[in-house]
């Protein structure tokens, strides 16, 4: 097998967005191919990840229609869409590396799209709410703030923390959310919450009991591609590839099947897997973009991924080591939260903010320095249905 | 001069015979079986463990030899929470409870808990339930029509 790099990135302003889905992964492919220092016809094979367009659009086979719009490849190119939930970007390019790791294809572009803002807060519940075990968690009329509302008490339970006590601690990963979110000018709340006050967030609208607004990420319209190559080749297109390291990739069940909400298998294997065939554990990552879908997601994912012990992410977040200069900085670009979460696109928005970091061209005050030379991203879609973690370094 | 080509292929009749279906307990015998006031799930014949909502195999080793059990009702509450903010289709209903439970057989089930949405606490965590009836969502144009789930209430 092959070693591939990321050669060229390309992500739009995340938010609400007047053009359509097709106009939005256009943007982010035509960035990413210039990026790249490459042409539309280099493209052997699109992956793209993109969750609901049908409920959006009315539109299915996106990627197909894509490929066609951009000419990859001189067209006709393998062009597919990836669905896992809001994992549907990070499965994409998992398999997108898949293929050129085993020779199919020496250059392919990944990436995912999703417009999901302008459905409304009542629709876009409720085909979320499709992730959901329909035949049992639908009748029951469990939304997505829902299932993690449940975890939050359940981590509360578990680990004998009053629910006043992790609110403040939930409310911390939003404070620090949105501060980085506000200084990123391709976030949905860039220039907006940066000072966001731990009271504000407690005192919002109670969306999910214990989880408020300022607790959940928002609904988003935007898209991220990237293009990918064999490693061997990537310096002739630019002095600074990205290596994927390793990837992993799990699957839940029904809420009903699992354990313990607060450590999802799906999760922990899928992490597992990513650093096995990395060959690293956490304590070599130097940065984290990881699915803060919500607050107390952030905590759960930290935990299960291995960079704290169980129950002790909490109390970690309020020490401020997930911070800049902490022990593993955590969404410097504003994650979910603050930067917005156009959940097809969302994967392939990770992956650029770790190769932004890599780089040095993150923005100020969240660019961490010295710049990172491993990093990771942790993709959730559903209700811990589909996991997927990508792990980056600068070297191979 | 044209001969006859022999027709190849199997009888429709055997092909008929061989098909078999492995569904035990379907979904829809399951949400009648609740709407009787019976939680109804499956015992696997290899690990013993009782398998609900029903699914293909048994959910804790995979065996495939199940047969359909009536599970007593009762439970532990797991964890719950009020949804405030619904789905499309579920406006009148707001806030109600969602809530997972453990039953006293070994599977945890999603229901509804009937409680006061304005007193629910996290002191309810851990708490003794029993099913109490049902709760029947119409479906709508994206759901294959009305599904039930079980409903749970605090025993005191």
């Amino acid at each position: 097998m092959r070693d591939v790099a990321i050669i060229g990135i390309g992500h739009t302003k995340f938010g609400r967005a007047s053009k359509t889905s097709l106009e939005l992964f256009s943007e982010a492919a035509l960035q990413a191919v210039d990026d790249a220092g490459v042409d539309l016809k280099d493209i052997e094979a699109l992956f793209q990840g993109a969750a609901l367009p049908g409920f959006e659009e009315g539109q299915v086979t996106p990627a197909a229609f894509s490929a066609a719009e951009l000419n990859l490849g001189e067209g006709s190119i393998p062009a597919t869409r990836y669905e896992g939930a809001c994992a549907s970007a990070s499965i994409a390019i998992r398999e997108a590396a898949e293929w050129i790791a085993s020779g199919q294809c020496d250059m392919v572009m990944a990436g995912g799209v999703e417009k999901a803002l302008l459905m409304g807060t009542l629709f876009a519940t409720r085909i979320f709410a499709m992730a959901c075990h329909a035949p049992t968690e639908g009748p029951a009329g469990l939304t997505f703030p829902g299932v993690f509302a449940m975890a939050a008490r359940r981590y509360s339970k578990n680990y004998d923390i009053s629910m006043d006590k992790l609110r403040e601690q939930m409310a911390l990963v939003s404070v620090k959310n949105h501060k980085h979110g506000a200084l990123n000018p391709l976030a949905q709340f860039y220039k907006k919450m940066g000072d966001l006050k731990v009271e504000e967030v407690i005192n919002s609208k109670l969306v999910a009991d214990p989880l408020t607004v300022l607790d959940c990420c928002p609904f988003s319209d935007g898209a991220a591609a990237i293009v990918l190559c064999a490693a061997e080749e990537a310096r002739k297109y630019t002095d600074d590839p990205v290596y994927i390291l390793g990837t992993g990739q799990g699957s839940g069940g029904a809420l009903s099947k699992m354990k313990d909400l607060t450590k999802p298998d799906s999760r922990i294997k899928s992490a597992r897997m990513a650093f096995k065939h990395a060959g690293l554990s956490p304590s070599d990552i130097d940065v984290l973009e990881l699915h803060d879908c919500f607050t107390i997601a952030e905590l759960i994912a930290l935990e299960s991924m291995g960079f704290f012990g169980w129950g002790e992410a909490a109390e970690a977040t309020a020490d401020g080591q997930t911070e800049s200069g902490g022990k593993i900085p955590v969404n410097m670009s504003g994650g979910l939260i603050g930067k917005g979460h156009p959940i097809g696109a969302t994967g392939a928005s990770q992956v650029y903010w770790i190769v932004k970091q890599m780089r040095g061209e993150a923005a100020k005050g969240n660019q961490i320095d010295p710049v990172p030379e491993y990093g990771m991203t942790d993709t959730l879609g559903g209700d811990f249905g589909t996991l997927c973690h990508i792990i980056l370094g600068r070297g191979k | 001069m044209m001969t006859t080509k022999k027709v190849i292929g199997k009888e429709q009749e055997e092909i008929e015979k061989e098909y078999r279906e492995y569904t035990v307990l379907s979904l829809a015998e399951y949400e009648e079986g609740l709407r009787n006031g019976k939680l109804l799930g499956l015992r696997c014949a290899s690990c013993g463990g009782i398998t609900c909502h029903p699914m293909p195999v048994c959910q804790w080793c995979g065996g495939r030899i199940l047969a359909r059990v009536e599970l007593c009702g009762a439970g532990e509450l797991t964890t719950f929470t009020v949804i405030r903010v619904p789905s499309e289709g579920f406006e009148e209903e707001a806030p109600y409870i969602p809530c997972l439970v453990k039953t006293k057989e070994g599977p945890c089930v999603v229901g509804r808990l009937d409680y006061d949405t304005e007193s629910a606490t996290q002191e309810l965590i851990g708490k003794q339930v029993k099913m109490s009836g049902t709760h029947t969502c119409k479906g709508d144009k994206f759901s294959d029509g009305a599904h039930t789930c079980p409903v749970f209430k605090i025993q005191e």
